[in-house]
Order: structure tokens, then sequence, then C-alpha cells
């Protein structure tokens, strides 16, 4: 089961990468949501996709899942979601006020003597 | 155990969301900023006292007993950087309070601005790996809407990027922490420092190690991850620069510190080394950007890369005198650069323009501006009796006992580069005919800039006085036991 995580983490960032290298900004934030989509991924492989019982004591289990992975991606899953919906509304802004969506544009500033 | 540590982040935390119900009156929101910053530096004071009188202070957050729920760990390091930022928090306000308009401020400004300090005094006093992200993100999130804060074109698009690197950044962040758990099954600081030392399997560690110092490397500034800053500070204000100055990128280079000298010691000829010559990169081209531009704040900036590079590598030489200067250098920077970008930012709004050689003579009608800058070239470039002058003699002196003459000739040839780059902005600025600027009123801009500079020079002044509490903070770094056992104990 964890290589079948393992690669699909390595699709998620493959894909994110791909993305966050392109000119438009509203490609670059949907590659970095496909890149913390895959971390997320990633924590939980990380911490062993077992089969056990809840990590309740009163279960009386022979094997407990571990509960701590899983509280850290509901962490980083909030992050995530209040950055990207950050970004997207700067996304949004720079667009009406600087006129493009093209990273490429967003250069330069007061001149340099 | 004590309440004590918890009162650097709850104090700006309580703040600010007091301030989000009374944003429409300016004068409140003044007031009790204030307040809530004089409050802070007294927690602060009082918890280097704690750490002094009775050694390291921990809290087990939820009283969840220490490897398993999050604890908040004040050792000395933690709780004199704690000190340095609400006394900066301070400075700042003081400095916000006449450049930032009352249309900005009333734009939840003073909010952002105490969020900003929760996250950078939480990344300080935490003792959980996991629970440094959270400050981190907490920190960026209000750094984020600081530095795009007044909505001009510049400021969005240079936000834009600062944003898109920083979240690549965190992503990088948890994947590290993510591998860390997969192998040594804690989070906890001090735990893990007692699992890596017994791990045997040290290969996959230095691979974690170096995943870290990518991450911190891009927060803090470090070679080659330094190439968003000088754009990304050109945007904003100078009072929220000199925030950004003075505490976002320290606060990179107190995770290295803290995870190269507590968790990563299973292989310090390798990581360390590495470490080591990606500072001395960064000392070489922060001077050659700090020398070569003619823009104030571009040499600011790049006088940050260049002090990032001399306390790397005080960290990378890992003696216990190495680590004692780096925390000497580390706490004054933090003060001197923000007061760097407050006089820049001074001398901007009279010339109103950044760039040397369109104005001149400020000395004459400006002697106290003019005779700050040429102080905070002699501090900047470590001239004895200022401020610099100790770390750095510390940094280099352990460097030549271990051997690096090299690394220590960088060194020292870089502090010369920095007295001439910022004494550029001291002779073009105040010698000359006097010409390219307006008569304004500055002298509310003097009192945060007087305040600090006399900071730094009784800081230089009175080594003596402040090496102990420093001497302590080293000791706990060199040797990390002190700092586990407190951790662990029950």
């Amino acid at each position: 089961m964890e290589v079948v995580m393992i690669i699909v983490i390595g699709c998620l960032f493959a894909g994110a990468t791909y993305l966050m290298l392109s000119k438009s900004l509203l490609r670059i934030i949907i590659g970095t949501g496909l890149l913390s989509h895959g971390a997320h991924l990633l924590l939980l492989t990380m911490g062993g996709l077992k089969k056990g019982a809840p990590p309740l004591l009163g279960v009386q289990a022979e094997q407990y899942v571990d509960p701590v992975p899983q509280a850290l991606i509901l962490t980083a899953i909030v992050i995530s979601f209040g950055v990207t919906a950050f970004l997207l509304v700067l996304a949004y802004r720079s667009y009406q006020e600087i006129g493009t969506d093209n990273i490429e544009q967003m250069r330069g500033k007061e001149d340099h003597d | 155990m004590t309440n004590a540590v918890i009162f650097p982040i709850a104090i700006p935390l309580t703040t600010a969301v007091i301030l989000i119900f009374c944003v429409k009156s300016l004068k409140a929101q003044k007031v009790i900023s204030l307040v809530s910053a004089g409050a802070l530096i007294a927690a602060g004071a009082w918890l280097v006292r704690l750490v002094d009188h009775e050694g390291v202070q921990k809290l087990d957050v939820g009283n969840w007993p220490a490897p398993f729920g999050i604890t908040l760990v004040s050792d000395m390091l933690s709780a004199l950087l704690v000190l340095t930022t609400s006394v900066i928090a301070l400075a700042g306000l003081l400095y916000s309070f006449y450049t930032i308009d009352s249309k900005q401020a009333s734009m939840y400004y003073y909010v952002f601005f105490q969020f900003l300090i929760v996250g950078v005094n939480g990344a300080f006093s935490t003792g959980d790996i996991f629970n440094l992200f959270v400050f981190y993100e907490v920190m960026l999130m209000s750094s984020y809407a600081l530095l795009v804060h007044g909505g001009t074109k510049i400021q969005l698009q240079e936000t834009m990027k600062y944003m898109i690197i920083n979240v690549f950044s965190s992503a990088l962040f948890v994947i590290a922490v993510g591998y860390l758990y997969a192998v040594t099954g804690t989070l906890n600081m001090a735990h893990l420092a007692v699992r890596i030392s017994g791990a045997e399997n040290t290969a996959v560690l230095t691979v974690i190690c170096l995943l870290f110092l990518i991450v911190f490397g891009l927060k803090g500034a470090l070679f080659p991850f330094y190439v968003w800053m000088p754009g990304a500070y050109s945007a904003p204000p100078s009072a929220v620069l000199a925030l950004f100055g003075g505490l976002l990128t320290k606060v990179g280079v107190y995770s290295i510190l803290r995870t190269f000298s507590l968790i990563f010691r299973q292989d310090i000829g390798y990581t360390h080394t590495i470490l080591a010559w990606l500072a001395m990169a960064t000392i070489v081209l922060g001077v050659i950007g700090a020398v070569a531009y003619r823009d104030m704040r571009q040499i600011a900036i790049y006088n940050i890369v260049a002090a990032i590079g001399v306390m790397a590598f005080g960290i990378s030489l890992m003696t216990k005198e190495s680590l004692e200067g780096t925390i000497f250098y580390l706490l004054q920077d933090m003060v001197m650069k923000t007061a760097l970008f407050f006089i820049v930012g001074a001398i901007a709004y009279v010339a109103g323009t950044n760039q040397l050689g369109r104005f001149s003579g400020l000395l004459g009608s400006y002697p106290l501006l003019g005779w700050a800058v040429f102080l905070t070239a002699l501090a900047l470039s470590g001239i004895p009796p200022f401020s610099g002058f100790i770390g750095k003699a510390l940094i280099i002196r352990a460097a030549f006992e271990k051997g690096q003459l090299l690394f220590a000739l960088i060194v020292l040839l870089s502090s010369l580069l920095v007295l001439y780059s910022v004494m550029k902005i001291f002779i073009q600025s105040c010698w000359g005919e006097a010409r390219g600027y307006e008569q304004k009123r500055v002298a509310p801009l003097y009192v945060p800039i007087v305040a600090l500079l006399a900071l730094a020079v009784l800081y230089g002044i009175g080594a003596e006085f402040v090496r102990p509490y420093i001497a302590q903070a080293a000791a706990t770094l060199a040797d990390p036991s002190l700092y586990i056992e407190s951790v662990l104990k029950e």
C-alpha cells in the first residue's frame, strides 16, 4: 500500500513542479495546491499505513493507528487552505492592478542608477 | 513548569484580537498597542530573569507530558531573543505611529503587526518541530499581509513572488517533518535529540538535516536561497521593512542554530562543513551586493545577507566560543538592522528617493540623522567598542582556533566592505552641498532610532555585563543534555 501511495505522491509532486514552472498565475497557484496535497499525503504515508484500531484506550486492541500524523495533516491542511485563499485573492488583485496574470511581466520596478 | 513561557505569545495574541474590535479608533489602537508592547518587554525581562535563576523553563501545553504533547521551552537563547523581539516591536510601533497614515492603519495594520510578533515569539519559544512550522506560518501569513499592505503595484507584484517561494518552502518543511517523524517517531526537539544520538542509520538523517537546511535557508536568506529577498524587501514601507529585516530572517537563523546544535549532531563533519561553505558564499555575495548598489534600501538589504552569512559561519564552527559569538552577533544584528532601516527610511522620507547621488548635505539640516548613519556603519562592521565587535571577535577567534584561516579572513574582509557600503550612504547623503531634500519634521522618527542606537552602544560597551547571559545561552547550545534533561524530566 505504501508503494502505491509513494507513486501517487510522486505524480502529485511532478504535476506541481510542472504547473509552478509555468507563467500563468492561476496555474502556479494550482501547482502550490497540488504540492501541499502531495506533502500531506506524504505525511500520512510516513506515519505508516497500519491497519489497527482507533487510538482509544477503551478499545483494548492489539494494535492502534498512530494518531499523530492525522493531527499534523489536519493542521497542515487548514494552513494551506488559508494560504491558498490568500494567494487567490492576491492574484486577482494583482491582475486588476497590474493588468496581467503573466509572472514574466511582473518584474522590474522604479529606476536604478 | 511555569506559565512565564507563554506570556510572550499570549500578550500579542490577545492584543491582536482586541485591536480587531477597535479598528475604527486610531487612538485606541495606538494606546493598546503601546501598553501591550510595554507588557511584552516586561514579560521578556521576567523570562530572562527566571531562566537565569532557575534554569531552562518549560510548559507542557494542556498538561500532556513532554514527548507526547506540545512543549514550549525557553532556554536562555529563546528568552534573550524574545526580549530583543519585544524591544524591536516597541521601536517598530513608535516608528509606525508617524509613518503609517491613518487610512492604512485603519485597515488592520496594527493587528497584523501583533500577529507577526506572535509568530516570531512562538517560533523562538517552541520545543516541538511541528509547532515550529505552525508558528512559522503564523509569522508568514502576517508578513504576507504586511508586505502587501497599501496595495501599490510594486507591493502586489513582489508579494506574489514572496508568497510563492514561501508556500514552496512550507511544503518542503512539512515533507522534512514527515521524514523526520518516519525515522525517529517523535516531534519533540529534545526527544528527537535523544533518539538521533542513539540512531544507527545516520545517512538518512543527514539527508533530512540538509532538507531542513534548505527550508531554514529559504526563510533566513542563506545562499543560494536569498534571491527572493532584495525584490520582496524593496516593496513595503520602511516601518514594515525594518521589522522584517530585524525579525523574519533571524527566525530562520535561530532555527538553524537550534536544529544544528540540538538535533542534527550525528555527522557534524559533513553537514556543518556544507553550512560553512554556504555561509561563505552568502557573505561574499552579500557584500558584493552591498557595495554594488546605489539604492540605500538595497545596500541595507544586502547587509542583512552578509550578516546572515557571518552568523551561519559561527553556527558551523560549533564550539562554545563560536556559539557565544553567534548569539552576541545575532542579538545586536536584530537591533542594528532595525535601526538601519529606520534611518534609511527617514533619509528617504526627507530626500524623497532611495537613490544615492540625487541629494547631499543632510548633515547641515539633520545632524542627528547623519551621525546615526555614521554610528550604524561603525557598529555593523564591528568597530570596537560598538555592538558588532564582540560577536565577530569571538567567531573569528574560534575560527582561528579550528584552523579555518581562509574563512576567518573572508569574514574579516567582509567587515571592511560592510563598513564601506554603509559609509557610502553616510558620505553621499550627508557630505557636500545641501541639495535635493526638503525640510520636514522628523523629530518623532528620532525617538526609536536614538533608542535603538543607544541600546546597541550600551550593548557593546556593557558587554561584560551581558556576557554571563550569553555564555549561559551558549552553554546550553554546546551541551544539549542540559536542554534535554529539563524538557524530558517530570
